[in-house]
């Protein structure tokens, strides 16, 4: 399919460059990406995702959007209290850039509708805000065969990493084989976030899904990134993949989602 | 000198510093001295046999002390300690 004049229009800062050029930009149009969580992470991640031309944009979230949110979730605004994050979200996409199809999806994801749901995408966003669903989705990506840009945060902290055991890189449980107990790390709500660290964060995993889907520049596959706001610092580790990892080493015990994601891993 | 680089949820332990020092010696040495320095830190990183958590890194400059020697990794004048915890935020 050919872009279209209002498309070469639209996008003309993106095909003059040469790394994405009208073929990149084609590919952008096909690529399919879902974002798990429409909140701090998945605002500002979706917004430019569907500003390049994402043709395909998931959105998956159980939660309304409430007063507290619009500190930090763009996506949403004081008129949509009340709705869906996921139909709040929709709205906003859409008016940026109507061309493109964005499917809402209101409920949590669980082990049982997972696979099914990310079957239909290409790259996963993780946006969640707690570890037993940061868990499930690694190890669904990683069953699925489904590339996972990793970003959380905490008060003035994010990390951020690319998640590909597919291509011979690390998983998530590789850098962090178990999620703390209940209890032992206080969640946002409890600890508070700078608004625009969701913005930072969030931006630098739409940046690097859309490097995978147009294959350019460096992978973060097998570094963490870490970004101090105070500080103004990045950090970058490396993130090897480790031989005696549950899920993708040599001898995995976590063979399917049949684990109790709920007990062992809730904040 | 060493530094060592204090995450966010550990620096009310730290007075709210982002980063303290501490001298030449292994990690298990580095721990035990950063827990007289700011009691309750040894706590946070290690369980109750004395393990580090599964979900607290420490990296001796890029490399992750699992990959290297664990808590014998030794520390060098120079260095950069990070000490990096799961956050789960979104």
């Amino acid at each position: 399919m050919e872009l279209t004049e209002l498309q070469i229009q639209r996008y003309s800062r993106h095909i003059i460059l040469n790394e994405v050029g009208g073929k990149g930009q084609k590919k952008l149009s096909q690529a399919k990406i879902l974002l798990i969580g429409a909140g701090g992470l998945g605002s500002p991640a979706g917004l430019y995702l569907a500003a390049a031309g994402i043709g395909t944009i998931g959105l998956v979230d159980g939660d309304v959007v409430d007063l507290s949110n619009l500190q930090r979730q763009i996506l949403h605004s004081t008129a949509t209290v009340g709705m869906p994050k996921v139909e709040s979200g929709k709205k906003t996409l859409t008016a940026i850039n109507p061309e493109i199809t964005v499917n809402a999806y209101h409920q949590l994801v669980d082990a049982d509708n997972i696979l099914p749901l990310i079957s239909q995408y290409d790259i996963v966003l993780d946006g969640s805000d707690n570890f037993s669903t940061r868990f499930l989705v690694n190890d669904a990506c990683f069953f699925a065969k489904k590339t996972l840009i990793s970003a959380s945060m905490f008060r003035f902290e994010g990390q951020l990493t690319t998640i590909k055991p597919h291509a011979g890189y690390p998983c998530y449980r590789c850098l962090y084989p178990e999620p703390p107990p209940a209890g032992l790390v206080p969640n946002c709500q409890e600890a508070g976030v700078l608004g625009v660290l969701a913005g930072t964060m969030g931006i630098l995993q739409a940046s690097e899904a859309i490097k995978e889907v147009l294959g350019i520049g460096e992978t973060i596959a097998d570094k963490l990134v870490i970004y101090d706001a105070l500080d103004m610092k990045f950090r970058k580790v490396s993130r090897p993949k480790d031989p005696a990892c549950p899920l993708c080493g040599p001898n995995p015990k976590i063979k399917d989602l049949n684990l109790d994601y709920a007990v062992s891993c809730t904040i | 000198m060493i530094k060592v680089r204090i995450p966010t949820p550990l620096r009310p332990l730290t007075k709210n510093q982002g980063e303290v020092e501490t001298t030449a010696g292994s990690i298990t040495n580095m721990i035990e001295s950063l827990n007289s320095a700011h009691p309750g830190i040894k706590d946070r990183l290690c369980d109750e046999s004395g393990e580090l958590r599964r979900f607290v890194n420490i990296y001796v400059n890029e490399e992750d002390i699992r990959f290297l020697k664990g808590k014998e990794t030794m520390l060098k004048d120079g260095d950069e300690v990070s000490i990096v915890p799961a956050i789960a935020g979104g």
